[in-house]
């Protein structure tokens, strides 16, 4: 990639037009490429050692989810619960990056979790769709941070990005990341709805130079999910990033990861793709809620030397 | 005739309604009794079990949930097409068991089937009560499937057997992986094939080919597994299966030492082995 310096990049964002030019001359996805090495990397075997390694990492990398139209604060208390002490029998399991929820849980996610270091994430900006207004969007941001969230998954405007509007996107994850304060942002680029992987490496950089702290795949809500290809593609762009500017921001795959098998082959391409430095929850996360339950029994079936099922996991 | 080159079998597992190859990707020669060669058998390992258990589970609530009526037609229908087979069936068990009986034992292991088929509703009248008890209660006992079931199918009797142990632990609504009789387990393919094309949902009934004394102590341990029938278990390992059995609490159908005579007419005991009871006080109205 031609790679312009820092004081560029700045340039980059002072109209439509040069962000347009920008990101359009970005280098385009070689889809062929990106699929067959994400799948190539997905065969690699991790095994004993490593394996429980892996594990133990994805579970301090998950982000417990729950967001359903359903949720009440009794499935959130217990999945706070859940969240500090994933196996209550094994007092060596990590606790989980965060617990993630819609706004209005915040304060019982806020008070579930306490002080044992788990974060609250919160989906904000009218999610999943995005389809509002900024003030609203705003608010709901605020709201969410009032009540004490310590990370906002946003939505970008789909319409937008996609109708070339890049300019608008921009200036809304900029206004969102302002209403953030303290909280780190991570950006939903929603890749289901973005057809092809060169608007994925756009919307990342987009999200990376409006300001993001985290890109992350998908709402959940839409098909496909979090696929490995697309997760490639994000964490070249965070690379890049590092490349160009020297910082470090993160990436978080959702919807989709359920076994633990699945969560070990985005570990191999964090490793391979972004690097080591990725590999910690304050880099890398999945949004997942069936995940950690795998995890769990995953885990069991390595220290106890045989399989465990899912009478032996709390039911969420 | 020409002399024509035959073509020589290379079968695969049944697991959740699919034929995959052994995850392994290992095969074993199947011989007849007189040790000439008669197919290869995909050879089982532990994550095979580990499949095989998972697609049981998943298959469990739609087995066990649907209605005792529906579960009888099933198995009917699955005796019709164990008739369609006959000739196959046939000239399996007779060069795998070298015996000459192969037509009887057939037709016994069919009507087997049928009468554990005719079985699935009688089973909450015979094995539940309506208790009588001293207060405004009405109280009721219900047998219910115990779960997924892990078969080590008998060695010797490699289709009246086998059907003697599987056909009512279906009929009683649980799942099961069975794994085959070691050195004879082309009635258990063909079985599985039967099974495929019938009304028989994916994954209630899998089956595994391969060493038992290999895939037995995975299924034995695996947390996910209900209950253990140990007819087939080599007398050698009987013991520590039964010990990592308890380790979570599994039911045990035990079997004596060596093989029972499957021509015998069978009883309910299979049957009340893989149930459980459930019982349930509900207040009378006044």
């Amino acid at each position: 990639m031609s790679a312009p310096s820092q004081t560029e990049l700045s340039e980059v964002t002072r109209d439509d037009a040069s962000l347009r030019r920008f990101l359009h001359g970005l280098p385009g996805v070689d889809q062929v490429g990106v699929e067959q090495r994400a799948a190539t990397l997905g065969t690699r075997s991790i095994k004993k050692a490593s394996k429980m390694w892996a594990i133990d990492t994805a579970i301090s990398m998950v982000d417990l989810t729950t967001l359903e139209g359903a949720d009440t604060p009794g499935k959130v208390r217990t999945l706070a619960a859940k969240a500090r002490r994933p196996d209550p029998e094994y007092a060596d399991v990590p606790h989980v990056g965060a617990v993630c929820v819609y706004p209005d849980m915040v304060a019982t996610a806020v008070a579930g979790v306490g002080d044992s270091g788990v974060g609250v994430a919160s989906v904000a900006t009218a999610f999943p769709s995005g389809r509002s207004n900024r003030a609203v969007k705003l608010a709901d941001t605020a709201m969410a941070v009032e009540a004490g969230a310590t990370e906002i998954d946003m939505v970008i405007d789909r319409g937008a990005f996609l109708s070339g509007r890049y300019g608008q996107v921009y200036d809304e994850i900029v206004a969102i990341k302002a209403a953030c304060g303290g909280a780190h942002l991570k950006v939903i680029l929603e890749t289901g709805e973005l057809s092809t992987y060169d608007n994925v490496r756009r919307a990342s950089w987009l999200a990376l130079l409006a300001g993001g702290d985290f890109i992350k795949t998908s709402t959940g809500k839409v098909s496909p999910a979090a696929t490995l290809p697309v997760t490639h593609v994000m964490l070249q762009a965070v690379r890049d990033w590092r490349d160009r500017t020297g910082e470090l921001r993160g990436v978080k795959p959702a919807g989709g990861i359920r076994t633990t098998k699945d969560a070990i082959r985005y570990l191999v391409a964090v490793h391979e793709v972004a690097g080591e430095e990725w590999l910690t929850p304050t880099l890398f996360r999945f949004g997942a809620s069936s995940l950690l339950n795998d995890l769990l029994m995953q885990r069991r079936t390595q220290l106890e030397g045989h399989y465990s099922g899912p009478d032996y996991v709390t039911v969420d | 005739m020409s002399d024509r080159i035959s073509v020589a079998k290379t079968y695969k597992l049944y697991i959740g309604g699919a034929f995959p190859r052994s995850e392994s990707g290992r095969s074993y020669p199947v011989n007849d009794s007189r040790g000439g060669f008669l197919a290869n058998a995909a050879q089982g390992s532990r994550k095979d079990a580990r499949d095989a258990v998972g697609a049981a589970r998943k298959a469990f609530p739609g087995w066990s949930g649907a209605t005792a009526y529906n579960r009888g037609q099933v198995l009917y229908r699955v005796a019709e097409l164990l008739e369609g087979r006959r000739e196959q069936f046939v000239a399996e068990v007779a060069a795998s068991e070298g015996t000459k009986r192969g037509e009887s034992i057939v037709d016994a292991a069919i009507d087997r089937w049928v009468w554990y088929a005719g079985w699935t509703d009688k089973i909450a009248s015979v094995f539940g009560a309506a208790n009588p008890v001293a207060g405004p209660y009405f109280s009721f006992t219900v047998p219910e499937p115990t779960g997924v079931v892990a078969v080590l199918a008998p060695q010797a009797s490699s289709l009246l057997g086998l059907v003697s142990v599987v056909a009512p632990i279906i009929a009683a609504g649980n799942t099961c992986v069975v794994v085959a009789s070691q050195d004879r387990p082309l009635p258990a393919i063909t079985l599985s094939e039967v099974l495929a094309t019938s009304d028989v949902p994916g994954g209630v009934v899998n089956v595994l080919t391969g060493r038992t004394a290999e895939i037995a102590p995975w299924l034995a341990a695996h947390a996910d597994v209900n209950a253990l029938d140990l007819t087939g278990a080599p007398e050698a390992i009987r013991a520590d299966l039964e010990r990592a059995a308890a380790g979570t609490v599994k039911r045990l159908v035990r079997g004596g030492r060596g093989e029972p005579d499957w021509a015998r007419e069978p009883d309910v005991s299979r049957m009340r082995a893989v149930l459980e009871s459930k019982t349930v006080w509900h207040p009378m109205g006044v």
